[in-house]
């Protein structure tokens, strides 16, 4: 009786050329958990990078491959869970793009010796051989045991390359997932290993890890509240799948109270991951708290993957109810780029300044987000493309600025830094000033674009009071640019350390990219504007 | 290549040639002044090759940018451009020419950084002046802000952090909520032509058909950018402290040019594009400019310090020109556009008055002097030109285009025009008066007599001044002789200005009626 329907199952057909860029990314993953295992210490460095890295460059050539001849509508593929269409595409090169600059910067190591990661074993190690009491929970700020790894060699810790590359593949299904039970488990997907790679600070480990509890719980509470709003759609639409929702929502007499309960728990979710306000809450502490790399990938790619699922359930799942909840992202919107723009100002860390300028060029984001046109969907994804590099390059400068303690976050250490070392000041000013959106700087078309996208929508009261919060949160920008240029140096400041070729790799690709999409950013602009999702 | 891209290249060029020569000042600085007389130079065939009769836009080039949003890297001039262009490149090089005599930078700062900034913005500014694209306009304008943020920071007086970042931050703000009002013109005309332009004439003839509602919010996003840049009152704090923190070269542009882009931005901006909102908020631009012309007058007569005296003269000067261009006829505009090159030259040359003064005395506040004029007679006698023409005198160039100021408003706006009149009273009152306090009276003040010169001060047994205050140097004369040719021929002759500026200011005023009327 059941005989007729197993013989009638047939296997889902794949398109393996379309998704072959995540599969190579979460191949390379899984490789790289096996090398972790099997490759002997002293080589392990030097064979995780080179995996991961040919693993993306692979990846990038995969998606280069594939798209000329993409169709231009995309297809969806696993039945219909995943969709490849031309913003997935978009996201997809931007992501490997800036994995592959964060990943350079990551697997840096002669800014700090060994590198600015350690596991918990051998930190054990070096606390028991040291004869330390307390094992495992040395001093935070300055905390320096474990500084050497136990076996001695300058190898560094490298669980940190697969890692890396899992959270990436996660990301990567995650802007492509056509239905909301596989975004939810490309979120765990991507969540997971950021979570741990927070807490891997070789320095200031009780602060690392504080930060990766303190992001694994609220990270855990968005997931639920994220599942619980698919629960809900699916009990509203009797589908997962965005485009069922989508129709269901658009003539029936179910209840709306499901779909709106169910709308808010979902997006509160993906909010949280886009770390915009009133969800920020853990963005200042994780980014001051993680290693300064995984933060640069934390804070470039993150913001990637969460607003481009945001983007596509907006636009393929809600477009038609979107009366009813633009409202409430207004707030958001508001919220987010007040919250960043007015706390940012009291920031006496570096780190810490950075991760409120990201709570309010989120804000900036969900406007582009709520405009629902194609232009405003280009001008969103563009603006993040723009960010990614900016902001990636400017945690990989803060990393280079270092005293006795490692590095020197705290702004008055950076006081005179120009006069000892001109170009990196002139490199990370330009960098603010994109962040602070000044013209003929990425930033600066970013915002021009998503804001004129926002005009053409009728959202002018929002877009001048982002115009005025940009102001605001110039002040802060500035204010690094004063002590870096115009205060005399502090006795005992921090310095420069000479960046090895990985960071310095990083540092001008970002640099690079933000000066280029600033002077001619019209070829991105129409990469970005090539077309819409499909579903 | 057209004569006015050269004008807008070759300073870019001079300031990379001078950031290379950091380790040699006199170098640096004789180069720089090279690249700035060059730039002079070139101001001759681009004046000869303008024809006031002919096209609005001359010397017109232009390349796409960013296909998408129709943006282009387009330049020309009018009028009102080329004479603002002349302008710079001719203050520029006698900016140099003090540098090092009335200019001291500051401690281990090098000469080669500040002319290149220096350059830097000489270029940014020809190209604000010069673009006919409205996002190339935008570009340039907030980028200006940046090599001037660092010349007040890095090389201006005690306060110089503070002034610089309070600079920044006004002009800034100001110029994002111009561009909320740039992207509401283009998207008003990408619905009304279905493609999207930033091009100055295009957006000009759709915009001023857009109905006044949508004008009044569109012109008061221009208008507060511009009006922090020309400050009126009560946007205006933020230029006391940058020029009175500035060094003295840096005052110059900054006064003399940088500011002016917002009255550029009035008639080229402003008028043409909504010309129905402009005629219905008239009234409120007009008090702010009387406003300004009162308030910048008394609280000049109140300064304690030369610089920031000079600063307050110039808002109640840029009251003048905003109510010359709000009052809608041609002489007024005429005499605001007139003003906005008289009042270069004439304030220009009084600011390297005082910065002589004040490089003699070390010391900017003006109780430290008296009787000045005993020891320095020279320079007395071109504080008091400078002085005269500031107060517009009959004979010096600024009286013309007060007289045709207050004319042209007058038919117009009789009251405003009566209240300004004050404006011009109170003008003889300060400015005699600080040539009074510093130069005329028995030599007294610290800055002169013992204390001021420290220990090693040797005093002069006549006078009991210190022998090291001599009177002007030929180098200082030579930087003051073409403005005082300027001063005084234009102040006898107005016409080679005049005549140039006319046909521009009747095509921005007949736009505007043209608006009105529809």
């Amino acid at each position: 009786m059941f005989g007729a329907q197993v013989t009638a199952l047939s296997p889902p057909s794949v398109d393996y050329t379309a998704i072959l860029p995540v599969l190579i990314v979460l191949g390379a993953a899984a490789v790289g958990v096996l090398l972790e295992a099997f490759v002997p210490r002293n080589l392990r460095w030097s064979v995780q990078v080179t995996v991961s890295l040919v693993a993306l460059a692979g990846a990038g050539i995969a998606l280069g491959a594939y798209v000329p001849g993409a169709p231009a509508q995309g297809v969806t593929t696993m039945v219909d869970t995943l969709a490849i269409d031309a913003p997935a595409l978009f996201l997809w090169g931007t992501l490997l793009a800036l994995a592959f600059a964060a990943l350079l910067f990551i697997a840096e190591r002669t800014v700090e010796p060994g590198g600015a990661f350690v596991s918990q074993a051998a930190l054990r190690g070096a606390a028991g051989g040291g004869g330390s009491v307390t094992t495992g929970v040395p001093g935070t700020a300055g905390g320096r045991a474990g500084a050497a790894p136990a076996d001695g060699t300058r190898g560094m810790q490298t669980e940190v390359f697969p890692l890396t590359l899992f959270a990436l593949g996660g990301m990567m299904t995650f802007v492509a997932a056509n239905d909301l039970l596989t975004m939810f488990i490309a979120l765990e997907v991507l969540s997971l290993p950021l979570y741990l790679m927070c807490g891997l600070a070789r320095r200031r480990r009780l602060l690392s890890q504080e930060s990766a509890v303190k992001y694994f719980l609220l990270g855990a509470f968005a997931s639920a509240f994220f599942l619980y709003g698919v629960a809900l759609l699916y009990g509203y639409a009797g589908s997962v799948r965005l485009g069922d929702i989508a129709t269901a929502a658009a003539g029936s007499d179910r209840s709306d109270t499901l779909l709106f309960a169910g709308f808010g728990l979902l997006v509160v979710g993906l909010l949280f991951k886009g770390s915009v306000g009133p969800f920020h809450a853990w963005t200042p502490d994780v980014y001051q708290g993680a290693p300064t790399s995984v933060t640069g990938f934390m804070a470039a790619c993150t913001k990637v993957a969460a607003f481009g699922a945001m983007l596509r359930v907006l636009y393929v799942g809600f477009e038609g109810t979107s009366w009813e909840w633009r409202g409430v992202l207004w707030a958001v919107a508001i919220v987010s780029m007040a919250v960043g723009a007015v706390l940012g100002l009291t920031q006496r860390d570096v780190k810490r300044m950075i991760a409120y300028s990201s709570i309010a060029h989120a804000g900036f984001l969900v406007i582009g987000v709520m405009t629902l046109s194609d232009s405003g969907l280009a001008a969103t994804m563009f603006y993040l493309l723009a960010y990614g590099f900016t902001t990636l390059a400017a945690f990989a400068v803060v990393s280079l600025v270092r005293d006795a303690d490692g590095e020197a976050t705290d702004l008055s250490s950076w006081a005179g830094l120009a006069k000892r070392s001109p170009l990196i000041a002139g490199v990370f000013t330009f960098l603010l000033f994109a962040l602070a959106g000044i013209p003929l700087t990425s930033g600066f078309v970013g915002k021009f674009v998503v804001f004129s996208a926002a005009l053409g929508e009728g959202l002018a009261p929002l877009v001048v009071l982002a115009l005025v919060f940009s102001a605001v949160a110039a002040f802060f920008y500035l204010r690094v640019v004063v002590v870096m240029y115009l205060t005399e140096p502090a006795a005992g400041g921090a310095s420069v350390t000479v960046p090895g070729a990985f960071t310095t790799i990083t540092i001008a690709a970002g640099t690079i990219v933000t000066l280029l999409l600033g002077i001619y950013p019209g070829f991105a602009l129409e990469w970005a504007g090539a077309g819409g999702f499909a579903f | 290549m057209t004569w006015l891209l050269a004008l807008i290249l070759l300073p870019l060029v001079g300031a990379a040639a001078v950031a290379g020569l950091r380790g040699n000042d006199r170098l640096a600085t004789l180069t720089a002044f090279g690249f700035s007389l060059a730039t002079l130079l070139l101001v001759v065939p681009l004046w000869a090759g303008y024809e006031p009769a002919g096209d609005r836009m001359q010397q017109t080039s232009s390349v796409e940018w960013i296909p998408q949003f129709g943006i282009h890297f387009a330049f020309g001039i009018d009028g009102i451009a080329l004479v603002m262009i002349a302008v710079i490149a001719l203050l520029v090089p006698l900016v140099i020419g003090v540098l090092g005599v009335t200019d001291k930078l500051p401690e281990g700062r090098s000469a080669g950084g500040y002319l290149s900034l220096l350059l830097v913005q000489q270029s940014l500014t020809i190209g604000v002046f010069a673009a006919t694209d409205v996002f190339l306009f935008y570009v340039l304008f907030e980028v200006m802000l940046i090599p001037m943020y660092f010349l007040i920071g890095a090389y201006g007086g005690p306060n110089r952090q503070y002034a610089a970042v309070k600079f920044f931050l006004y002009s800034f703000l100001g110029g994002l909520i111009m561009l909320a009002s740039v992207i509401g013109s283009y998207v008003l005309a990408a619905d009304e032509l279905g493609e999207g332009t930033f091009d100055w004439a295009t957006l000009v003839s759709v915009v001023s058909d857009a109905p006044l509602g949508t004008q009044v919010w569109l012109f008061l996003g221009f208008f507060l950018a511009f009006a922090v840049k020309a400050p009126l009152v009560p946007l205006h704090t933020w230029l006391p402290d940058a020029a009175g923190q500035a060094p003295i070269g840096v005052a110059v542009v900054l006064v003399g040019v940088l500011d002016k882009v917002g009255t550029f931005g009035f008639l080229r901006y402003c008028l043409p594009m909504f010309p129905a909102a402009s005629v219905e908020l008239a009234p409120l631009v007009l008090t702010l400019a009387v406003a300004g012309v009162l308030y910048g007058s008394v609280l000049a007569a109140g300064q304690q310090d030369m610089k920031r005296f000079i600063a307050y003269v110039s808002i109640a000067h840029f009251g003048f020109i905003a109510l010359g261009i709000f009052a809608f006829t041609t002489q007024a505009q005429v005499g605001s556009v007139t003003y906005m090159v008289n009042h270069s030259l004439a304030t220009g040359m009084l600011i390297l008055v005082v910065g002589m003064v004040i490089a003699r005395g070390g010391s900017s506040t003006i109780s430290d002097y008296g009787g000045m004029a005993k020891l320095t007679p020279l320079l007395g006698g071109m504080m008091l030109l400078a002085g005269l023409a500031t107060l517009a005198l009959p004979g010096t160039n600024a009286f013309v285009s007060e007289f045709l100021v207050l004319l042209g408003a007058f038919e117009s706006r009789p009251v405003f025009a009566v209240l300004a009149v004050l404006g011009m009273v109170l003008a003889a009152v300060y400015v005699l008066w600080l040539y009074q306090r510093v130069m005329q009276g028995p030599v007294r003040g610290d800055a002169l007599v013992g204390a001021g010169g420290g220990p090693g001060a040797v005093q002069a047994p006549e006078t009991g001044a210190r022998k090291a205050i001599r009177d002007t140097s030929p180098r200082e004369l030579a930087v003051l002789a073409p403005l005082i040719v300027l001063i005084i021929g234009l102040g006898l002759y107005p016409k080679p200005v005049v005549d140039v500026v006319t046909p521009s200011v009747e095509a921005t005023l007949s736009a505007v009626q043209e608006g009105d009327e529809r």
